[in-house]
């Protein structure tokens, strides 16, 4: 059906008219053209087009619109804002996480994901929080020290 | 480290990381209409007719008769066709295009389109071609005689599998025909064989070409060739539809299914030992091409040239066949034919080792090449080959030695340990005479009147950061902050030809025109002047030239080096083996960036623990393949390999911008060989063939 569905997308109240059927990620990148939102897959298997619903990680290739009523979406547009994202920005920067870029909006968002549930994770911890999310350039190595240097250089963000 | 090798925040960084960077699935689609291609679902088959669905107002359909130019993509040859015309050749072949405004109508009108073909035979075995579409011989020295000689002698075959680059962005193109001029824009690594190859399909009816590239969602040499062909077939229906642009964005199984991989490979090796020595090498390499030759002949070459690894082999002989199939046509991936031998020939060392009843690594050294040795096409070494030290770092990164004769001792219980190592080169830049004779790399630096200064080049940022090393390179050349240096997506428009972005060679030698281009920038330099630069390849003097004829002479004038440990834990209960840690020493020569390239070593690594240990692509008997999904083509994750480390070893190129050789390709072409040691030592197996499966190592 078509509804009124009312959400809260990157901070501020929106309400989608079109189908309760339309996957978030179309409807994040066609409606509200927020193509940071990356469809690697649409099958739920990459994490390129990982959001926090609710502020858990989810791939929005698999979320139907009817679900995202009365939540909140934050997508990289939001989160890079956030004093969050400029931890983690300066250490994507400093140890060259970012290579081809793709995978990297969805990345940063699981690593969100990944500090909210625990400010002081150890490697292992990064690394299986991060395993939903496919990168093909880096080797992951990048990935999980930044993610480790965020976490201590961003002590108390989190 | 020199200061060159500081690093710095990627030129690309900050769009890339908080998701502004436009990939060509991100443009507005307002105003702009949908291609979907109709394939051909047999793998060989004659076109009897095609019949269209009723089309409504806006809709086209887009095939061989809508070719103002020739129905040609030009590659390496020209046999293939952009829509096919009469014939098929593989599940796949693109037939046509349906274009429209929605884009969920435009596929299901592609659906609609029904073509009626007559089926014919089909060829999907390699074994069972009957083309050759390339079949090289070279030798050196006097095989004959030293196999008559031999005490010993071993033969062994090799197979290797499909490698899906898998690259995170699929392929896509938007193309626009506007007043004569055709621009196409996408996801691509070279942005003058797009050119090349619009051109010929649009003909006279395109006074003008342009191709731009846009942030590229990774490459791996997908994005080599295979662009070419989306890119002319985009062309062809922007040109068609006239005015409005057209967008072909692949979705993921078309993607997997459909464009082009690693060339699988079957290799025969005998070998001639006396006395403990190899004295002869009789080598037979079969890459399976797929329908039609695109870039195989090269791929081919580069395979063929490292098929006897790092090792003085006095009498070689070697041929290389590229075989047609009626499967997918194969391409450039990431080591380009190099892997496929590597395997080869480093499994079979251990092997011989084994066999004779040396210890693997010993029997290596002995063997190793050294400055001042001929190449396997008697070129020559000429700058040291710092192997032996590489393998003394591994050794100390893995603990190989105590770990090896730990899990040498019988193993009991569920879980068993192995740990292997390998060894291998990369050739830096184009195999043989191809940057001489075909490419002809030019450059150029702008400076504008107000100072700024722009790096015009050809080479893709892709994801291994040559914005940056670039820019580092021009930086640091004028006195100029990096951070001031522009450098954009190329556009044909604008950029003069600085060749492909390719075998390892961007950097290496595009890398040292741009500082020799900044030099002399810096001495003509004027205040308030706008000012342009050039500067165009010449051959190092000292290279000896190489023959395609008889493969004489040097393939590359200079090689990266590389050694590897590998350490796997298999459960003998169900199979499942896990790798515990990978320890490789790189040398590449200089790091231009010293992050830059310790991420491209990482990633190629973990790509060639995916290509042995994980992925597997096949055809069913009707030539379709399977595994087209992230579900059933399964790559490495972050949780995969937990220790992953790299070391940089630096033996510095003279002719390289401050000592750097080519790097992107080297890390991933030998690892498939130290895990298949590391695996044989755990379960006490021989494996000749990647992927080994789960199901391979149950029951040891």
């Amino acid at each position: 059906m078509n509804g009124q569905i009312k959400f809260i997308l990157n901070g501020k109240d929106v309400v989608y008219a079109g189908s309760a059927a339309a996957r978030l990620l179309d409807v994040l990148r066609d409606e509200y053209g927020l193509t940071g939102v990356k469809c690697g897959c649409k099958e739920g298997e990459c994490g390129a087009c990982a959001v926090l619903l609710n502020g858990q990680l989810v791939n929005s290739c698999m979320v139907a619109m009817g679900f995202v009523d009365g939540s909140i979406v934050l997508t990289i547009e939001g989160y890079k804002e956030t004093a969050r994202f400029a931890a983690l920005d300066k250490a994507f920067a400093e140890t060259a996480a970012v290579q081809c870029g793709y995978c990297i909006p969805g990345m940063v968002l699981a690593a969100e994901a990944v500090l909210a549930e625990n400010p002081h994770p150890d490697e292992a911890t990064i690394r299986s929080g991060l395993s939903g999310n496919l990168c093909r350039c880096t080797g992951y190595n990048a990935i999980v020290k930044a993610v480790q240097a965020a976490a201590e250089e961003g002590a108390g963000l989190w | 480290m020199k200061a060159i090798s500081e690093s710095v925040v990627k030129k690309d960084h900050k769009e890339k990381m908080n998701g502004s960077a436009l990939y060509v699935g991100d443009f507005p689609t307002e105003g702009m209409l949908h291609g979907k291609l109709v394939r051909s679902p047999l793998a060989h088959a004659r076109i009897l007719s095609v019949t269209l669905p009723d089309l409504p107002a806006g809709y086209f359909y887009v095939d061989k008769d809508d070719v103002p130019g020739e129905n040609i993509v030009h590659v390496v040859q020209d046999d293939s066709p952009a829509f096919a015309d009469g014939e098929v050749h593989y599940i796949g072949e693109p037939v046509g295009m349906l274009v429209g405004p929605d884009e969920a109508v435009t596929a299901q009108l592609a659906g609609a389109v029904h073509v009626q073909y007559e089926e014919l035979p089909a060829v999907l075995d390699m074994e069972e071609s009957r083309v050759n579409f390339f079949d090289y011989h070279y030798s050196r020295g006097d095989t004959a005689a030293a196999f008559a000689e031999a005490d010993r002698i071993f033969e062994e075959t090799f197979t290797t599998g499909y490698q899906e680059q898998a690259y995170l962005e699929t392929q896509g193109m938007i193309g626009v025909f506007d007043a004569s001029k055709v621009s196409v824009h996408g996801s691509l690594q070279c942005p003058y064989y797009v050119h090349t190859a619009v051109g010929k399909v649009l003909g006279a009816a395109a006074a003008g070409v342009q191709i731009l590239q846009d942030y590229t969602g990774g490459g791996f040499g997908g994005k080599e060739a295979f662009p070419s062909f989306l890119a002319a077939q985009t062309a062809v229906a922007a040109y068609k539809v006239g005015g409005r642009p057209v967008r072909v964005v692949f979705d993921r199984r078309e993607d997997m299914e459909f464009t082009s991989k690693r060339h699988p490979s079957k290799n025969t090796y005998r070998v001639a030992v006396k006395d403990g020595r190899i004295t002869a090498m009789d080598i037979d390499v079969r890459f399976n091409s797929g329908a039609f030759t695109t870039l195989s002949p090269v791929v081919l070459q580069r395979g063929i040239i490292a098929a006897p690894g790092v090792y003085n082999v006095p009498n070689l002989t070697v041929r290389g066949r590229a075989v047609k199939t009626n499967t997918m046509p194969t391409g450039a991936f990431r080591g380009f034919g190099a892997p496929q031998t590597f395997f080869s020939v480093e499994v079979l060392m251990d092997h011989m080792a084994r066999a004779l009843g040396r210890d693997p690594l010993e029997f290596r050294r002995e063997h190793l090449v050294k400055q001042g040795d001929l190449t396997s096409t008697s070129g020559i070494y000429h700058y040291p080959v710092p192997l032996p030290d590489m393998i003394s770092e591994v050794l100390e990164m893995s603990g190989y030695e105590e770990k090896r004769k730990q899990y040498t001792a019988p193993q009991t219980g569920r879980y068993k340990k192995g740990i292997g190592l390998a060894l291998w080169f990369h050739g830096a830049g184009f195999t043989g005479s191809g940057e001489r004779d075909f490419i002809k790399a030019v450059t150029a630096i702008e400076k504008t009147a107000d100072g700024k200064v722009e790096i015009l080049a050809s080479n893709s940022d892709i994801g291994q950061g040559i914005k940056t090393t670039f820019a580092k390179i021009v930086a640091s050349e004028l006195g100029i902050p990096y951070e001031e240096i522009l450098i954009r997506n190329p556009d044909t428009d604008r950029v003069p030809d600085s060749g492909p972005t390719v075998a390892s060679r961007s950097l290496m030698v595009v890398g040292e025109l741009l500082r020799r281009a900044a030099i002399k920038l810096k001495e003509e330099w004027k205040d308030g002047e706008a000012q342009r630069v050039e500067e165009h390849f010449a051959e190092p003097d000292f290279m000896i030239p190489f023959s395609l004829e008889d493969f004489h002479g040097d393939a590359y004038p200079t090689y990266a080096w590389a050694a590897s440990a590998v350490e796997v834990k298999v459960d003998s209960l169900t199979g499942v083996n896990e790798i515990l840690g990978c320890w490789s020493s790189f040398d590449v020569g200089t790091p231009i960036d010293y992050n830059v390239v310790v991420g491209q070593m990482e990633g190629g690594v973990l790509q060639g623990l995916g290509y042995s240990s994980m992925e597997q692509m096949a055809y069913d008997e009707k030539g379709r393949i399977r595994n087209n999904s992230f579900s059933d083509y399964i790559i490495p994750t972050a949780a995969d390999v937990p220790v992953l480390e790299v070391q940089m070893h630096v033996e510095e190129y003279p002719f390289g911008p401050y000592g750097a050789k080519g790097a992107g390709e080297l890390p991933l072409v030998g690892i498939p060989a130290a895990f298949v040691s590391a695996m044989e030592q755990a379960t006490g197996k021989e494996f000749s063939h990647i992927p080994v499966k789960a199901e391979e190592t149950l029951d040891v």
